[in-house]
């Protein structure tokens, strides 16, 4: 170990130059390209802050920033709410538990493209499964993908209340992908908080049965307190991956993604259109820098919530 | 748990949640083995009917295809279940005419009903045959239609596809080895300067988001020309911080004792790390290496920005055209995406053990 210093710069060498070339360079720059008016023929010059400037007066990214807290606010609950569910009935189960556990994680290892192909044609108005399921059990069919109507405006008509359109909710469209985005990732988090519930040690039931600890007490007594790191986990993880959902809006909202009127306009597929699609690079990357902020925040914000956290 | 009650209820949220996971694979292939024109005809069910008019001849169901009807009686062409024309030799020795009713307009603008006896050629009798129309029976039939896998197939080049992904896959899967025992071996065991500013340099940059160097890499590489390459969608992902740090978990595992005999021994680093922590570490090296595959093969955003040509597209890439232009043949499009996941559901399947264990393990502190 001793023999040659030079050796583990050699060793460590070829990681390196991929990391620097392709994620160190290219963040640095980032930084750099957003304080630019950059064209791809290479002709810039500096425009300061021009780029952040313009995001406050720009509609449609307002719209896709208010459209991702709406994702990230409902997703992320909802995937931890039914991976916990999944988790705790799975854990007490013996027989078919393979089983499930399998069926439950399937849709983890498919492709998020073939998802969102299959789902869109679920979806669909008049040969959708969802539909006409809806109509077999006597409902009206919905307009799923298509609707740019607010969950809440919808939730409330049917009770005869007209909600302002300040409070109408993600349009039924951002919903829909919601259902897929959640769908999809109950099966991975379900695993972790299955192995994060068998390392509860057993002794805790044990006790508190024998003091008569009903299973509703033991779950919010035990069980909660006691899964909280893997929760922390799932939350961070989740929180992350949700905030870069682009592949359902690009497949599953349609001519032009991010429709019906811009409601289902999730923030990596504004920074796709903006960069890709109007070609104008640097405001592209003002925002992915703001996203970046975004979840940094967010990330300090989770970590001074792991005080909280009951570690065994 | 050992009250009935309970797990009965326990087994049919269960059900019901399993189903609501499973439902959307079983349409998919459903879907994939229907006849387009019963789909566009709105039976969408969990059912592959076929539309099956027939006679039957000789006890056998024979599918027809109107040609005309005359009176009671139909001009009919007829096929097997699998859509080939039989064909009628035997007509030729017989005659098969029917009077055909049509108006005639006269030199004097006046109307009249007109007969004309039509007689068939022998070319049009070895296709058709006379039948009654009441015998004519309007039915289905159930089979999957297989077709729609080999028409999908066929519609774009997704042998391509298949060959672009895989060959990505690989590459990157044997670059991220290579790179990754490299730099977790000198981490785990090596000391050197700026060592644990570089492991950490290496960790934060792990929680970059994607959208981040999207764009300057999509700079620096359309500087270099190497956009739309292989290049561009292999070496950018040939290290992985992830498996680096995995990597390194496991290798400092590994007694101190073995690489005292290795050195001993006359060993040298690289020897050691070759011989010994190298097939020391292969249930972890497997586990890098699946959820690399599952990476690669799923990956969109990266080539569907990286590459434009045709030749270079990734099966996600290609699969997300075809169903731009192909969003109204359903069936198809299910045929394609159940060929698109295909392979990682086997994969899945054969090292199920393995995924869960490891998803499993990346929850615990």
């Amino acid at each position: 170990m001793k023999k040659n210093k030079l050796s583990p710069y050699l060793y460590i060498l070829p990681a390196m130059i991929i990391i620097i070339a392709f994620r160190f360079v290219p963040i640095v720059l980032s930084f750099i390209i957003s304080f630019f008016d950059w064209k791809l023929t290479g002709v810039d010059k500096f425009v300061g802050l021009a780029n952040y400037a313009k995001l406050f007066t720009d509609q449609e990214f307002i719209q896709s920033m208010i459209n991702t807290v709406w994702f990230v606010i409902l997703v992320v609950p909802a995937t931890i709410i039914f991976s916990l569910l999944f988790a705790v009935l799975l854990n007490n189960i013996k027989w078919l538990r393979g089983f499930f556990r399998t069926a439950y994680f399937l849709p983890y290892v498919t492709s998020m493209v073939a998802v969102s192909i299959v789902w869109k044609i679920i979806f669909q108005q008049r040969s959708g499964l969802l539909n006409y399921f809806l109509e077999g059990i006597g409902l009206e069919p919905l307009g799923w993908l298509n609707e740019p109507t607010g969950i809440f405006t919808m939730l409330f008509n049917n009770f005869g209340i007209t909600l302002p359109d300040w409070m109408g909710g993600p349009s039924l469209a951002l919903f829909s992908i919601m259902i897929v985005t959640v769908w999809k990732s109950i099966g991975y988090n379900t695993i972790i908080y299955l192995a994060g519930l068998q390392n509860i040690a057993k002794e805790y039931y044990e006790a508190s049965a024998i003091d008569g600890a009903s299973k509703r007490k033991q779950f919010f007594g035990i069980t909660l307190p006691l899964i909280s790191p893997t929760t922390y986990y799932v939350l961070m993880m989740t929180t992350i991956v949700t905030f870069q959902s682009f592949s359902q809006i690009y497949l599953m909202t349609g001519n032009p993604a991010g429709g019906p009127q811009g409601t289902t306009s999730l923030i990596v597929y504004y920074i796709y259109e903006a960069g890709f699609i109007n070609l104008d690079f640097s405001y592209a990357n003002a925002i992915a820098l703001v996203l970046f902020v975004v979840i940094l925040l967010l990330t300090l914000i989770q970590k001074r919530l792991e005080k909280h956290v009951t570690y065994e | 748990m050992k009250n009935t009650p309970f797990s009965i209820i326990i087994y049919t949220f269960l059900i019901i949640f399993g189903l609501i996971m499973i439902i959307p694979f079983l349409w998919m292939i459903n879907t994939a083995l229907k006849d387009q024109v019963e789909i566009n005809d709105g039976n969408i069910g969990f059912n592959w009917k076929n539309k099956f008019t027939y006679i039957e001849e000789d006890g056998k169901k024979l599918g027809i295809g109107r040609a005309l009807e005359v009176g009671d009686s139909v001009l009919v062409s007829t096929y097997t279940i699998d859509g080939q024309l039989i064909l009628h030799p035997k007509n030729i020795h017989t005659e098969i005419a029917y009077d055909l009713d049509y108006k005639y307009r006269t030199d004097n603008g006046t109307i009249e009903n007109r007969t004309k006896r039509v007689v068939l050629s022998d070319e049009a009798k070895l296709q058709y045959i006379m039948v009654h129309k009441d015998d004519i029976v309007e039915g289905s039939y159930i089979k999957p239609y297989f077709d729609n896998f080999a028409k999908a197939w066929n519609k774009v080049p997704f042998a391509l596809y298949f060959k672009n992904t895989i060959f990505v896959a690989l590459m990157t899967l044997i670059g991220v080895l290579f790179t990754s025992s490299l730099a977790a071996y000198a981490f785990a065991r090596m000391n050197f300067y700026g060592k644990d500013f570089l492991f950490y340099l290496l960790i934060s940059m792990m929680m970059v988001p994607q959208p981040i160097y999207l764009i300057p890499s999509y700079i620096v590489l359309s500087q270099f020309g190497l956009v739309d390459t292989y290049f561009a969608l292999i070496v950018p992902w040939v290290a992985n911080i992830f498996t680096i740090f995995l990597f390194r978990q496991q290798f400092k595992t590994i007694p101190q004792e073995l690489f005292d005999a290795a050195a001993i021994d006359g060993c040298s680093m690289f020897g050691t790390l070759w011989r010994i922590v190298l097939p020391l570490s292969r249930p972890v090296i497997a586990t890098a290496s699946i959820f690399s595959v599952i990476g690669s093969w799923n990956s969109f955003m990266w080539p569907l920005i990286m590459t434009d040509s045709k030749d270079l597209r990734v099966l996600q890439v290609g699969i997300s055209y075809f169903s731009q232009d192909s969003g109204t043949e359903t069936a198809l499009l299910m045929a394609a995406s159940t060929f698109s996941i295909l392979p990682l559901v086997f994969l899945f399947f054969l090292a199920q053990k393995q995924i869960i264990a490891s998803t499993a393990k990346s929850g615990l502190k």
